[in-house]
């Protein structure tokens, strides 16, 4: 009976084990095996190599990464505890409204920030007509790229930071507050120690693809800021260095694995400090 | 504490601001009667009216269409057999390396792994000597790739909720193994299997990045059409579609809220009774 079972099990997660095998494990070891060898297919750290190049590159989408993150951060952590504490109607239509963007095009919706941001768009129009300010220059500046990233990727900040705050034991708040402590030492003591699984998530979530970003930058940044996914486009679609862009990519995969490791780490180590 | 109140409300609103600033401005301007995408000179209808006879545009949405249709199905069969699966796997090892296994498309940025699909299609071709192997086959493995962690990581809580009791209590009452599993376990997973199938669904319906990698020529999706627009001067049409998928998922999301609303409001009636 019991050995029945997991014959079974083993039968019907068979398609996915080959799946996963072939279309999950198999494609990063194609990085790996692009970034070191060279066009004629022999070993080769030319291209491993070839990265200190673009060291630049990486570090400003580190940097502009890390801003558009913690500005989301900063923007989110309100936004998600208004909804949290609102009724339950209005935390529904809340929580629609958070959502309803991410079905819309990212492209689309990011061009559409062109037109707000030209020095013919929107704003330049308001201030030049309404306030009497000279045109500033907000596209094609690094501002613009971190706006587009905070822009797109704000929803995925507020949705894990509402969904831990909604499981929220609001007891312990009350428990804090009848032991006397006013509502910063409540916030740091209770509140936030509470949503760090949530903040982790968001951050997650967040820093990713805004790293790894290449159209935000490609219509937003111009030629301002290049990024590393501008670069590893540009081998894939037009200079067709297959090797140099599998480098890249292997660089910028271990990069992501390991800030995933140290944030993990730091989240379980607090988690530790709490009990 | 009503000043609070208010404060809350006014950086509510500021944020929804921020958020629909840019849709509402696409929205505007598909109603626009010259080509421009920043200067309004009138109301007009002729940019929906010119959709209608983009062969390329409707040819893209089909495509979109089918692929996200036939990748969910597909990924919900493979992602809900791995989910069952993996909930019995005796050996802990391997469950816990199949579980990671399953994060990588989530974890890795989705530019990694649609060059790393693209590379593997480009490998395998040039094995069997075959040039242009990206095409519709290609996107239709890369979406259910990325979609299949979603079934799973749905499904597998829905399971862990099942009382094990039940589908041997079904066998205990003369069901075969197979009967109590359609009978019971299936049905009791159900939600988790319907949010798998809606959430890969919208996810291969926008997906961008990783199908730029792997489609063709003759496979291009509307996301990727839309790029390949974007790439030059965009005229209204382009916003005049997204003003109509804009409606249409704020329709099904609202139609989904209502039968959400009056489902609870039934369970309410039922408990009073």
């Amino acid at each position: 009976m019991e050995k029945q079972k997991t014959f079974a099990a083993k039968l019907v997660s068979a398609p996915y084990v080959f799946w996963a095998a072939l279309f999950i494990i198999t494609p990063l070891f194609m990085v790996v095996y692009y970034a070191f060898t060279d066009s004629l297919g022999a070993f080769s750290l030319k291209n491993i190599l070839a990265i200190s190049d673009y060291a630049g590159t990486i570090l400003l989408s580190v940097w502009l990464g890390l801003i558009a993150t913690v500005i989301c951060l900063v923007i989110a952590y309100p936004i998600a505890f208004i909804i949290a504490t609102s009724s339950a109607p209005v935390q529904r239509t809340l929580v629609m409204l958070t959502m309803l963007p991410m079905w819309m095009n990212f492209l689309i919706r990011t061009y559409s920030w062109m037109s707000i941001l030209e020095d013919t768009g929107f704003i330049n129009m308001f201030l030049t007509k309404v306030l009497g300010i000279g045109p500033l220059h907000l596209i094609n500046t690094r501002a613009a790229v971190v706006l587009g990233m905070v822009y797109n990727f704000l929803p995925y900040m507020i949705l894990p930071l509402y969904s831990v705050m909604t499981k929220m034991d609001y007891s312990l708040v009350e428990a804090a507050q009848d032991l006397g402590g006013n509502k910063l030492i409540v916030f740091k003591s209770v509140v936030l120690p509470l949503s760090i699984p949530g903040i982790v998530s968001g951050i997650t979530m967040v820093f990713v693809p805004s790293v790894s970003t290449f159209y935000i930058s490609q219509k937003l940044g111009g030629t301002s800021a290049t990024l590393i996914g501008d670069v590893i486009e540009m081998q894939f679609q037009t200079a067709n260095n297959y090797h140099l862009g599998a480098s890249l990519s292997f660089i910028l995969m271990i990069l992501i694995f390991i800030s995933l490791a140290i944030m993990h780490k730091f989240s379980d180590d607090d988690g530790e400090v709490l009990i | 504490m009503n000043k609070v109140k208010t404060m809350g409300k006014l950086y509510t609103f500021l944020i929804l601001l921020f958020l629909y600033a840019p849709i509402f401005i696409l929205v505007l301007f598909s109603f626009n009667a010259s080509h421009s995408t920043s200067v309004l000179s009138g109301f007009s209808l002729r940019w929906y009216k010119e959709l209608m006879y983009d062969n390329a545009t409707l040819e893209a949405l089909k495509n979109t269409i089918v692929l996200a249709v036939s990748s969910s199905v597909l990924a919900t069969l493979i992602g809900t057999g791995a989910a069952v699966g993996i909930f019995q796997y005796k050996l802990k090892w391997f469950k816990s390396s199949l579980l990671t296994v399953t994060n990588i498309p989530m974890m890795n940025p989705e530019i990694v792994t649609g060059i790393s699909m693209m590379l593997l299609f480009v490998f395998v071709g040039v094995l069997v000597d075959k040039t242009g192997v990206l095409g519709f086959t290609t996107l239709l493995i890369a979406h259910v790739t990325f979609n299949l962690p979603y079934v799973i990581l749905s499904v597998l809580p829905k399971l862990r909720q099942t009382d094990k009791h039940l589908s041997e209590a079904a066998q205990d009452l003369g069901c075969t193994p197979l009967q109590s599993f359609f009978k019971v376990v299936l049905p009791a997973i159900m939600p988790g299997i319907i949010t798998g199938l809606i959430m890969s669904f919208t996810l291969s319906l926008d997906d961008f990045i990783i199908s730029y990698f792997v489609s063709g020529p003759t496979s291009q999706t509307l996301p990727i059409r839309i790029f390949s627009m974007t790439k030059k001067r965009v005229t209204p049409d382009m916003y005049a579609l997204s003003s109509l998928i804009f409606i249409t998922v704020l329709v099904l999301l609202i139609l989904v809220n209502i039968s959400q609303v009056r489902g609870e409001k039934k369970k309410k009636a039922i408990k009073r009774i």
